[in-house]
């Protein structure tokens, strides 16, 4: 690990004015299980590591104007341990639970499930976050992409965000708190999230010098059906294969809107507006979810080696449907 | 490298160490305080041998910067046996055979502690669910959950002879 | 002296029985010092320069940054300039400094230049792999494989195969290595404590005598761990330059690349059987890399001497990294690729597996018997003829279930060794070799061996192995290690014994070879009211204790065994997601020392085995020549919840016990990966032909029809 700077700030101010202008001045240190692993293999290398687990008012799960806030540094495990806040959203539990490791549950923080990097293996071995080759060419495309992206693959991007909590905000509307210097701003999970287009442009929206503070689910969301399926291929500490979350509004049996967020298959969590149109104005039963997993899979891409992963869309969504509704 | 002073609170103990800011939790313990209980397996959070208790929660410190632990109470394998007695979860341990080359034993040892602090009679499913993600390459598991159910319930018995005495 | 046998089940106290590991209160205390815990005085910490191409040749190294750098003691050259680099991960530099993050900002600090030559890391097949990059093996024939395969009344042809995987190790390869004078003492993970002296001699250039290797506990080795290593010996010699010593403990990366391969094996098969069910007719054609060696050549068929068979086995250089010896060597693969093709073929008959393989049971020769008689028993384990159906489960629902089973062999017998007993006048008793204890109990083994002889409680036996100061063991290899302490340790006990009776015998007015030593007493055999209390009699022998020497004694072991396994799984047939649900092991290893540690090798076994077949593989890049999961997060194992219910049952009638000990660490991971892939083809109607059967291969097969 390159030798760096440690700031232990109390406050988010503080925590802020220690971050620098660029992702190699400063870097947010929440769990750490991403970061450190990250820093111990040089892929990231900032001069200065600020941790934010010390503030303690960003820790802890509330109703807000009956919504739900979650601190940025709310551990998996408190919500594990914990669940009545998420009584209404059974899709965020399930994300949660599919996390099989007390360790990174006690140590993983649901901002940083938001903010990790990709899990890449071409990033992972240095090979840089859109793998190119020495021509500028991506390696993935042509190399072992079982783990990546079917959807919004067009490039240079092609690895999947692997965020477990993001399908269900996205899918819930929920909202961020991002605190920079010039003060708060708020925006929709889904917003957090972009495709690189170029080396050097991460695939988070949030600058080098502001910290996300909070998540925030609206209070409507309480009334949304909502659940999630991950396909995980073991019961281990593991990233799935694919996940779908949706959250309904439903007029007795009938869906009347739709939101179906996907996971683990493309650079950002990714709506499948196809299923959320077949859904609408039907009344949800098995064979629409099935038609509505079907649906999902409309303008997927896949790579060479990873075509299976349109099936397990297919399935994810239907079971995450059906499981909203059981 | 500029090291600072860092206090940390080990089995009990309190050290005061002059540390890097990028020295590991894992590290520490093994190098700076010949903790060597705690092993270094996969090295990158995967596999569990590294697993210490950070005021009671099963943590890896193979991806835990020492510095940041200054004001939690820290247990390692080393601080589970008292007076050299080993406890009931060691006992298991050892004679239901969930030790074989025994490189991810304390990691086990402590995540089960973590699992029976909180919940004292699991069921298999809950024994399961909470080692999911801890390795071991030769013993087969199934001596790991039996090591683990017959330790729950000795410590049940244990507990409930110490009501009974003391009423 | 009569000839050394082992008690008759009668007179057995010990042996045989479900015993603790007796290293287990050091190991669940977290006192067990492994290699990789050791830390003497002064410990520099090395870091290795490793190579980042899959093949080059090394142009230029510049060290001389890292030697600036205060703190940076020692420098050693593997790869000089002007030679090759043969794989991604090939140890070029290695530097030794005062803290382990100095040895590796030393490490970065050196520059190395390569020039990339080409390279191969796909074992596809030989024409893929152009000219000089494969060896054709001679082939074998045996009656007429074309004629028979004609004459077939059905006849099954499907291309099978299974990458390269790792060891994966949990303690790393490396070791500790420290001067004094020109003494060198070697903390080092080895399954060879007693082989590496003359490694490191004539790499060091001092003799074999100077060196002290010391191995008490290690973190795995499943075949990977016979050599100090290009890393030992530089350990030492860093240590030897630096004047201080030197750990040198590879990390999980280089340990996945460079510290072993299992050979992959993959192969086209046709077989052909008449009507009812008889096999009459092999024929295959195998490839697979064991990196830039050639590797074995690896029998097909496995065990079924099918009456006309035909076999042609390509070998493909590759730069996938050095091949090792991985648990079984080769059989694995060859049971994996003959069980799979014969399951297929008794699908295509039509017929319930375990009938087919009962069926065909007598051309595995001289074990049939035992094949026989443990299938039977697997199968009422398992439920077979309740649970099993025809190929495709039926059943409504994504999940289907099925049933698969195999059967393997392997040698054991046991390796060359020495044991020493040492009676103490007071009583106290040591028994020492130089051997290592993998995990599997060998320590234990040790102990109950000496204190059933010595008719002594397992606690007055102290133990001492795991370094080269003690008599020569073997190094465990083969599953030869049980046989061979066992052997020598029983016979030095007897002979160190039987002197003890020679000192006691006149106070007790009778001869030695009339004594026997029984719960604590020396008494005379038959007459038990005539007898001295061990301590008593060891109080005649004066100031001189009695120093006994044994070696493997062939008298008290055997070789060859048998195995059956069959498993039950789940398969999700719309994400492709296999679970391995139930597993039983019927196992044969002879005599049982240990029952406890014996049932350990099986479970374990079982894991390894769910492991390669669902999970493992070493993942390479063809366009950067370089593994892509050379970690612990893609280089997929099964965790605790990943693995069903296991039964192991071993066998201990007097017929297989009567033939004396032998090994058992390697048979019983031969079978899983076949009879997991035969249950997951059972399950969902078609083969999945490769391993691992990850949930892209299970879609992909479902996707050529299934559930038939």
């Amino acid at each position: 690990m390159r030798p760096f700077e440690y700031g232990n700030p109390s406050t988010v101010k503080q925590a802020i004015s220690l971050l620098g202008s660029d992702w190699e001045q400063a870097a947010v240190l929440a769990g750490g299980t991403d970061l450190i692993s990250l820093m111990k293999d040089y892929i990231d290398t900032p001069k200065r590591v600020v941790n934010i687990k010390s503030i303690s008012a960003l820790r802890g799960a509330s109703e807000v104007n009956g919504g739900l806030r979650l601190g940025a540094t709310t551990t998996f495990e408190d919500l594990f341990e914990n669940p009545a806040p998420l009584r209404d959203f059974p899709s965020l539990r399930a994300a949660i639970d599919g996390i099989y490791s007390a360790q990174m549950r006690s140590m993983g923080t649901v901002g940083g499930d938001l903010l990790q990097r990709p899990r890449c293996w071409y990033y992972r071995n240095g090979f840089g976050l859109l793998a190119l080759d020495s021509k500028g060419q991506s390696l993935v495309p042509h190399g072992d992409n079982r783990y990546h992206a079917i959807f919004g693959n067009a490039g240079p991007a092609y690895f999947v965000s692997p965020s477990s909590l993001a399908p269900p905000l996205v899918a819930l509307g929920a909202t961020l708190r991002i605190q920079g210097p010039k003060g708060e701003r708020e925006l929709p999970v889904a917003e957090l999230f972009r495709i690189p287009r170029h080396t050097g442009e991460r695939e988070h929206t949030i600058q080098p010098k502001e910290i996300l503070t909070e998540i925030l689910l609206p209070a409507s969301a309480r009334r949304l059906r909502n659940a999630t399926y991950e396909v995980r291929e073991r019961h281990f500490m593991d990233w799935p294969l694919a996940t779908a979350s949706v959250a309904l509004r439903m007029e007795g049996r009938r869906v009347r809107q739709a939101r179906v967020v996907l996971g683990q298959v493309a650079p950002i969590p990714w709506r499948a507006e196809g299923a959320e149109r077949e859904l609408a104005g039907k009344t949800l039963d098995e064979a629409v979810a099935t038609r509505a997993g079907e649906a999902a899979t409309v303008g997927a891409h896949p790579l060479s080696k990873n075509g299976y992963k349109v099936q397990l869309v297919r399935v994810a969504v239907k079971r995450a449907l059906l499981a909203a509704i059981a | 490298m500029t090291k600072e002073l860092i206090r940390l609170k080990v089995n009990g103990e309190t050290h005061e160490l002059a540390i890097a800011p990028n020295k590991l939790l894992l590290d520490v313990l093994r190098e700076d305080l010949g903790l060597t209980g705690s092993k270094r397996g996969c090295d990158d959070s995967s596999c569990g041998c590294c697993t210490v208790l950070i005021d009671g929660m099963p943590m890896l410190s193979c991806v835990a910067l020492a510095t940041s632990y200054q004001d939690a109470e820290i247990t390692t394998v080393e601080g589970l046996a008292r007076d050299g007695e080993l406890d009931p979860v060691q006992e298991a341990f050892m004679s239901w055979g969930g030790a074989q080359c025994g490189f991810c034993t304390p990691g086990f040892l402590m995540t089960t502690h973590a699992l029976l602090e909180k919940n004292p009679d699991p069921t298999l499913d809950q024994v399961r669910e909470a080692l999911a993600s801890n390795i071991c390459r030769c013993t087969g598991y199934t001596q790991i959950y039996e090591s683990v159910l017959a330790a729950a319930q000795k410590i049940r018995e244990k507990r409930k002879n110490e009501i009974a005495i003391s009423k | 002296m009569a000839e050394i046998k082992w008690p008759s089940a009668a007179n057995r106290g010990l042996i045989g029985k479900s015993i603790s590991r007796i290293d287990g209160p050091w190991k669940s205390s977290g006192r067990a010092k492994y290699t990789y815990d050791q830390g003497p005085a002064g410990m520099l910490y090395a870091k290795l320069v490793t190579s980042p191409y899959a093949h080059a040749k090394v142009t230029a190294i510049d060290t001389s940054r890292a030697e600036r750098l205060p703190g940076v003691r020692a420098i050693h050259i593997f790869t000089a300039v002007g030679k090759e680099v043969n794989w991604e991960g090939h140890e070029v530099v290695g530097v030794a400094a005062d803290t382990e993050e100095l040895a590796e900002d030393a490490a970065r600090l050196i520059r190395v230049e390569y020039d990339p030559q080409p390279y191969l890391v796909a074992d596809t097949d030989a024409q893929h792999a152009g000219p000089g990059r494969f060896r054709e093996m001679s082939p074998r024939k045996t009656g007429d494989p074309e004629q028979a395969l004609q004459q077939a009344d059905v006849t099954s042809e499907g291309t099978y195969g299974q990458p390269v995987i790792t060891h994966c190790c949990h303690e790393a390869h490396g070791s500790v290595a420290e001067w004094k004078g020109d003494e060198l003492y070697v903390w080092i993970s080895t399954q060879n404590v007693s082989g590496l002296s003359n490694e490191y001699a004539s790499a060091l250039n001092i003799p074999a005598t100077n060196v002290h290797v010391d191995c008490q506990v290690m973190g795995g080795g499943f075949g990977s761990k016979f050599a100090a290593d290009s890393w030992g010996v530089a350990a030492a010699a860093m240590a030897r330059k630096a004047g201080r010593p030197v750990k040198l403990m590879l990390d999980r990366e280089v340990e996945l690349l460079s510290a072993g391969c299992r050979p992959s094996l993959h192969a086209k098969i046709r077989v052909g059987a008449k009507r009812d069910g008889t096999l009459i007719a092999w024929d295959s054609e195998s490839w697979g890399t064991a990196g830039m060696s050639g590797g074995g050549v690896p029998q097909l068929p496995y065990i079924i001497q099918v009456p006309n068979s035909g076999h042609r086995h390509t070998s493909i250089f590759t730069n996938i990294g050095p091949a090792r010896a991985w648990r079984a060597p080769n059989h694995p693969q060859m049971c994996f690729l003959t069980m799979a093709a014969l399951d297929d073929l008794a699908a295509k008959l039509n017929m319930d597996s375990l009938d087919f393989f009962l069926k065909n049971v007598g051309l595995t020769g001289e074990r049939a018997g035992v094949y026989k008689q443990q299938m039977l028993m697997a199968a009422d384990m398992i439920g077979w003829k309740q649970k099993w159906h025809s190929r495709g489960d039926k059943t409504p629902g994504h999940i289907k279930r099925g049933l698969g089973l195999s059967f393997h062999t392997w040698a054991g017998g046991g390796h060359m060794g020495y044991c020493r007993t040492t009676i103490h006048p007071d009583g106290s008793v040591e028994v020492a070799t130089g051997s290592q204890d993998l995990g599997t109990g060998t320590r234990t083994v040790i102990g109950i061996v000496a204190a059933e002889t010595l008719g002594l409680p397992l606690d007055a036996v102290r133990v001492e192995i795991g370094n080269n100061k003690y008599p020569p063991d073997g190094a465990s290899g083969g599953s030869t290690t049980v046989g061979g302490v066992s052997s020598s340790t029983r016979t030095s006990a007897t002979t160190a014994l039987n002197e003890l009776f020679a000192k006691a015998a006149p106070s007790l007015g009778t001869t030695a070879d009339k004594l026997e030593a029984v719960g604590g007493q020396i008494r005379v055999i038959g007459d038990p009211s005539k007898s001295i209390p061990w301590k008593k009699a060891c109080a005649k022998l004066g100031t001189t204790p009695i120093v006994a020497m044994g070696q493997r004694n062939f008298s008290l072991i055997s070789s060859g065994v048998g195995g059956v396994q069959m498993a039950e799984v789940a398969v999700d047939i719309d994400t492709g997601i296999v679970r391995m649900e139930k597993m039983v092991a019927v196992q044969d290893c002879g005599l049982i020392i240990d029952m406890k540690t014996a049932m350990s090798q099986v479970y374990g076994a079982c894991i390894m085995g769910t492991c390669y077949a669902l999970y493992e593989e070493k993942i390479m890049d063809q366009q950067t020549g370089t593994c892509l999961n050379p970690n612990m997060e893609f280089y997929k194992l099964s965790g605790l919840d990943d693995i069903g219910d296991i039964t192991v049952h071993m066998m201990t009638e007097d017929s297989y016990q009567d033939r004396g000990v032998i090994g058992l660490g390697e048979p019983p991971v031969i079978s899983p990966g076949a009879a997991i892939s035969n249950a997951v083809a059972n399950a969902i109607g078609v083969r999945v032909p490769e391993l691992p059967i990850t949930p892209d291969r299970v879609l992909a097969a479902l996707g050529k029809g299934g559930l038939v």
